[in-house]
C-alpha cells in the first residue's frame, strides 16, 4: 500500500486526478486537458508536442514553441519583428492591451516570421500566435506575412506558414480588411515566381485569415481536429436556427470536401514539411 | 450626417441596386449566369455590357428591393458559387481583353452551412488573390453596404470608389458591437468608431475617390438618377482612359503596390 502511495507520487501517469474544479486549471506545474478533463503534468505535455498524452487532445502552440518543433536548431533568423501595432481608430483601450500582451507573451504581434533550415533545407517560415489577440490579423501582421513572403522570393525559397486566427482585427477596422488584400497579392507574387507555398491551418483558423492567405498555398495540410471555417459557428447557428452537426468545419471535414491535402499529426509535422520540401 | 445615418441610407431597400446602375449606365447588358461548377447564384450578377463603344464585364451584389426579391437573392448575401462566376467573368474579361467593373453591396458572404461544405473562405481568398494580378483595368465602386470578405472577394481594383452615402466596414457595426463592446445594441456607438464612411476611408487612403450624389435618398428615377448616371459613366470613361495607358505589366505592379502600402 504504501509503496503504491509512493509510486503514485512519483509517477505522473498515477499522479493524474479527475474532476478539479475548473478554477483549479492552472496550478503552477499543472495544466487541465479540455479533452478529457484529467490533470497533466506541463513537463509531461511539453515532451509529448503539446498534445494530452491521456486522450490526444491539441493544445495550441505558442510561436515560440512551434519555432523549436519546425525550425532547426539555431537557424531561425527572424525578420520583421521590428514592424509594431499601429491604431488606424484611435481605439479606446487597443494599445494599452497591446502593450500587455507583448509583456505577457514575450512576443511583439500575432506572427512571427524568420528564415530558417528544416531538416537541412531552406525555407521562409510564418509562424501566427493564438496568444496575442486571437492571432487577428491587424496591419501588423499583414505587413510581417507580406515582407516574409517577398523575402521568400528574393531569396528564391519556399514559403510555409502556420496559421492560428480568429480572423482579421476588428480593432484595426477596414486597415485590417486591407491586409486580405496585400497578403493575398504577396502570394500571387510568390505563385508567378515559381515558388512553393505550404499552408498548415491549425486550430483555429477562421475569418478574413482563412479567406486570405491561408486557404491559397499549392499544399495546405492540417493539424487533426482544427476549427476551420469562414464564418464562426455561433454565427451560422444563428442563421440556419438549428445545432450544427459535431464535426462541422473540423480538419477532417475540410478533407473530406476537398479543401486540404492532408491531416499530419503534430509529431510527424516536421518531418512531412521537409519531405514536401525536397521533393520540390 | 453621421455614420449610422449613413448606415441606414446604404441599407435603404429603396436604395437603388447593382442591376439599376447597370442597366442605366451601359447599353446592350446580357447577364451570363453560373460557375461551371455547382450553380448560379443570384446574390451575384454578372456579364458583358456596352458603354461608350467600349465592351465592358460587369459584376454586382444584388440585393432586393422587397422581401420577394429579397429571398431570390439572398438578401445580398452570396455563397461560393457567386465568387466563382465573379471570377470566371473576370478571367474571361481578361481574355478578351476588357475593363472590369464592380458594383459592392452586400451585407456579407453568406454564413451557412453549404458555403461552407463549398469553401467560402476558398472562394474569396481566390477572388482577391487573381484579382490582384488581373491584366485589365479594375474600377470597384460601392453602391450600399460594403460589409467584410463578403464585399473584398469583388473589391480588388486599380480604382476603388465610394458613392456619398455608401458604406464600406469590416462587418456590420451590429458584430463590431457584439464583438468589441459585448453589445450589439451598441451599433450607433460603432458605427461613429470604426470609419466606415466614403470621407474616413478616403482620408486612410482605402478608397480612391468619392462619387458625390444628388441627394441623399436616391432612388432609381427622376432628374437626380440621371446625374448620378452621368457622372458614373463619366467616371468609367475617364479612368479606363488613364488606366489603358499602362501596359498590363504597369497595371498589375501600380495595382499591387496601392495595397501593399495601405498601413
Amino acid at each position: 500500500m504504501i509503496i503504491d502511495k509512493v509510486r503514485k507520487l512519483t509517477n505522473p501517469e498515477e499522479v493524474r486526478t479527475k474532476n478539479v474544479s475548473a478554477a483549479d486549471k492552472m496550478i503552477g506545474k499543472w495544466v487541465k486537458c479540455d479533452g478529457c478533463k484529467e490533470i497533466i503534468y506541463k513537463e509531461e505535455l511539453h515532451q509529448n508536442d503539446n498534445v494530452c498524452p491521456n486522450c490526444g487532445k491539441y493544445f495550441r502552440l505558442s510561436s515560440r514553441r512551434r519555432i523549436k518543433q519546425i525550425a532547426d536548431e539555431g537557424t531561425f533568423k527572424e525578420i520583421g519583428d521590428t514592424i509594431c501595432t499601429q491604431d488606424p481608430l484611435h481605439f479606446e483601450g487597443y494599445l494599452k492591451k497591446v502593450e500587455s500582451l507583448k509583456a505577457k507573451t514575450k512576443i511583439s504581434e500575432a506572427v512571427r516570421c524568420g528564415t530558417c533550415e528544416i531538416e537541412g533545407q531552406k525555407a521562409v517560415l510564418a509562424i501566427m500566435d493564438g496568444n496575442f489577440l486571437m492571432g487577428s490579423m491587424g496591419s501588423a501582421v499583414g505587413e510581417r506575412i507580406t515582407l516574409a513572403i517577398e523575402t521568400a522570393i528574393d531569396l528564391r525559397s519556399p514559403f510555409v506558414l502556420f496559421s492560428v486566427s480568429g480572423g482579421a482585427r476588428m480593432q484595426e477596422g477596414m486597415v485590417s480588411l486591407m491586409q486580405m488584400a496585400k497578403t493575398s497579392a504577396a502570394v500571387k507574387k510568390l505563385e508567378q515566381a515559381g515558388l512553393l507555398y505550404l499552408s498548415v491551418l491549425t486550430d483555429p483558423t477562421t475569418g478574413g485569415v482563412l479567406a486570405s492567405f491561408a486557404s491559397l498555398g499549392d499544399i495546405v495540410l492540417a493539424e487533426p481536429k482544427a476549427l476551420i471555417g469562414f464564418a464562426g459557428p455561433r454565427v451560422i447557428e444563428q442563421t440556419i436556427k438549428q445545432k450544427l452537426p459535431d464535426g462541422f468545419q473540423r480538419s477532417e471535414f475540410l478533407l473530406e470536401h476537398g479543401f486540404i491535402d492532408k491531416i499530419v499529426e503534430r509529431k510527424e509535422m516536421k518531418h512531412t514539411i521537409a519531405n514536401l520540401l525536397r521533393l520540390h | 450626417m453621421t455614420a449610422w445615418e449613413k448606415v441606414q441610407i446604404a441599407r435603404d431597400s429603396e436604395r437603388p441596386k447593382a442591376l439599376d446602375y447597370i442597366q442605366s449606365i451601359f447599353s446592350d447588358f446580357i447577364e451570363l449566369h453560373g460557375d461551371r461548377n455547382f450553380g448560379d447564384d443570384k446574390a451575384i450578377i454578372g456579364g458583358i455590357a456596352s458603354l461608350g463603344g467600349i465592351s465592358f464585364t460587369v459584376i454586382g451584389e444584388q440585393k432586393g428591393k422587397n422581401v420577394k426579391e429579397n429571398m431570390e437573392r439572398n438578401f445580398g448575401m452570396p455563397n461560393p458559387e457567386g465568387y466563382r462566376k465573379a471570377l470566371r467573368l473576370m478571367k474571361q474579361a481578361e481574355k478578351f481583353k476588357r475593363p472590369i467593373i464592380t458594383f459592392i453591396d452586400t451585407p456579407g458572404a453568406y454564413p451557412g452551412m453549404g458555403a461552407e461544405e463549398r469553401g467560402q473562405g476558398e472562394a474569396i481568398a481566390r477572388n482577391i488573390m487573381e484579382m490582384s494580378a488581373l491584366r485589365v483595368p479594375v474600377i470597384c465602386v460601392i453602391i450600399g453596404e460594403g460589409s467584410s470578405g463578403g464585399a473584398l472577394a469583388i473589391g480588388v481594383g486599380d480604382r476603388v470608389v465610394m458613392l456619398e452615402n455608401s458604406v464600406y466596414s469590416i462587418l456590420s457595426p451590429e458584430g463590431f458591437a457584439s464583438i468589441l463592446y459585448k453589445d450589439s445594441g451598441k451599433a450607433k456607438e460603432a458605427a461613429e468608431n470604426m470609419k466606415i464612411t466614403a470621407k474616413e476611408l478616403k482620408k486612410l487612403g482605402i478608397v480612391d475617390e468619392i462619387i458625390k450624389e444628388p441627394k441623399t435618398g436616391i432612388h432609381a428615377e427622376g432628374e437626380e438618377w440621371e446625374i448620378l448616371v452621368k457622372t458614373l459613366q463619366d467616371y468609367f470613361l475617364k479612368t479606363v482612359k488613364e488606366l489603358i495607358h499602362f501596359d498590363s505589366e504597369e497595371l498589375v505592379e501600380k495595382r499591387y503596390q496601392k495595397f501593399r502600402t495601405m498601413c
